[in-house]
């Protein structure tokens, strides 16, 4: 088999269901030893903020959930790209497999990020940037599901959301730019967002540890969703009648 | 007899767009009639003082003219849809996109341009001044046609999906944060060290981008729609 064809053999449904199932659990494990060494060094290792305290201790979870909502985001551009261009149904698969953990995890950011601003800022929501724009790709993640669950043939709907995606990522961008720049604009002297915390390298471990163990979740339920999604759209295959037969 | 060009193509949508919105007018002063109860509602709801009123003027003029522009959305291609008339313009031999850009510039005429020769009489009534006015007519006139270019795309994709006029708002409002960010931005900056220029050549330069882009993201979302 020539070498292009290798990496195109895991791009049909029918090869890619069984290596899903395979990665699943080494991607669980991993995501289970690196929360909880996560977890571990987050509460007692990392020292205490001289100025936050320990409530500082939240952007663990906070920081790494926020890197992960936007990644996902333009993950699922590119997969709905790939989808859109060459017409791979996976792509469309994976697509629609990755945003309800990317709104997942925007949503955890937000909430996160309340619980970390109330001691800190005082507040559990200002309008800074970030924050913002934050919630605004919750919409965008929303927009995605909802425009896919409200079209009933699953092709069209799979197309329709990968367009709204693309349009979305290249916007993304200039809605983040424009909204700093309105916060700039009517930000007031009391609160700065840039009070984030010099780093200590145990709370700079300690992230990158968190990152990893949400970026491990995140690939492990995105290919057991996308499992699922393989067997309802595929349901009138010869393989997947097979296999059901089989496990009965 | 010469072949009918692109040009003309263009221009015979956007005629038969309008003939058709001029004989069932309703469509296009209900929009309106939305636009000035929207506005008025808000000193119903804030109170008279006039110094809070002008303070949030802007903001409250472009929400508004945002959302009236939005609720006009499915008109853009439902008609044409269920009658298969869009189905023949897919069909034809001219660029989808020519199509789309005549259909979005009638569209804005239709809905964009109203709201912008409005827009002072309700800047008047919330105590905004010549200047002020002045500034945010320029403001709609550049962000109401980017309202009536991104809308289409999701006017497209919602194309005969049940519940199609609460799911546009949710495709297309996120999308719309930079425009109102730097349309009613400007209006606020007026007397500021910045000045209003910068706020319209961003404006400016969102219009030109989405002229460029969004013809052919509603194009592809209308052969998505059309399968």
């Amino acid at each position: 088999m020539a070498k292009s064809q290798t990496w195109l053999y895991f791009s049909s449904p029918k090869t890619f269901y069984p290596l899903a199932g395979k990665l699943i659990p080494w991607f669980t494990a991993l995501a289970i030893v690196l929360t909880v060494i996560g977890l571990y060094m987050g509460f007692f290792v990392a020292p205490t903020d001289y100025k936050q305290g320990d409530s500082y201790r939240i952007i663990f979870i906070h920081v790494a959930a926020a890197w992960m909502s936007m990644f996902i985001y333009a993950v699922m551009a590119g997969y709905a790209v790939i989808g859109l261009v060459w017409n791979v149904k996976l792509s469309e698969m994976m697509a629609s497999s990755l945003a309800p953990t990317g709104a997942i995890f925007t949503f955890l950011a937000l909430w996160t990020g309340a619980l970390w601003g109330r001691p800190t800022w005082g507040a559990y929501w200002v309008w800074d940037a970030r924050l913002t724009s934050e919630l605004i790709l919750l919409f965008l993640y929303i927009g995605y599901m909802a425009l896919q669950s409200a079209i009933d043939d699953p092709r069209r709907a799979s197309r329709a959301s990968a367009l709204l995606a693309i349009v979305g990522v290249i916007n993304l961008p200039i809605i983040y730019f424009s909204v700093r720049w309105w916060n700039t604009l009517h930000q007031g002297a009391s609160v700065s967002p840039e009070m984030a915390p010099k780093m200590a390298a145990d709370m700079k471990t300690t992230m990158m540890v968190m990152v990893f163990a949400f970026w491990m979740y995140a690939i492990a339920i995105v290919l057991a969703r996308v499992r699922t999604l393989i067997l309802e759209r595929e349901k009138n295959t010869a393989w997947v009648v097979e296999l059901l037969e089989a496990k009965q | 007899m010469s072949r009918p060009g692109v040009f003309d193509a263009f221009r015979a949508v956007v005629a038969r767009d309008m003939t058709l919105a001029m004989r069932r007018k309703t469509d296009v002063l209900n929009a309106l009639a939305f636009f000035i109860i929207a506005v008025t509602l808000f000193p119903l709801g804030v109170g008279p003082e006039i110094e809070t009123l002008r303070a949030i003027a802007p903001g409250v003029i472009w929400v508004a003219a945002l959302l009236a522009a939005m609720m006009s959305l499915g008109r853009i291609f439902s008609g044409d849809y269920e009658d298969g008339t869009l189905e023949q313009m897919l069909l034809g031999n001219f660029p989808v996109s020519i199509m789309v850009l005549g259909k979005v510039f009638a569209h804005w005429l239709l809905t964009g341009v109203p709201l912008v020769l409005l827009s002072p009489l309700l800047g008047m009534q919330l105590g905004l001044g010549e200047e002020a006015l002045w500034v945010l007519i320029y403001t709609l006139l550049l962000g109401t046609p980017v309202l009536s270019l991104i809308g289409s795309v999701g006017a497209a994709l919602t194309l005969g999906v049940r519940g199609g006029g609460v799911l546009i708002s949710l495709l297309v409002l996120p999308l719309y944060v930079p425009i109102l960010i730097f349309g009613a931005g400007a209006v606020e900056a007026l007397g500021t060290p910045s000045g209003i220029q910068p706020y319209l050549s961003i404006q400016g330069a969102i219009l030109a981008l989405s002229v460029a882009l969004t013809p052919m993201a509603t194009a592809a979302a209308l052969r998505i729609s059309m399968e």
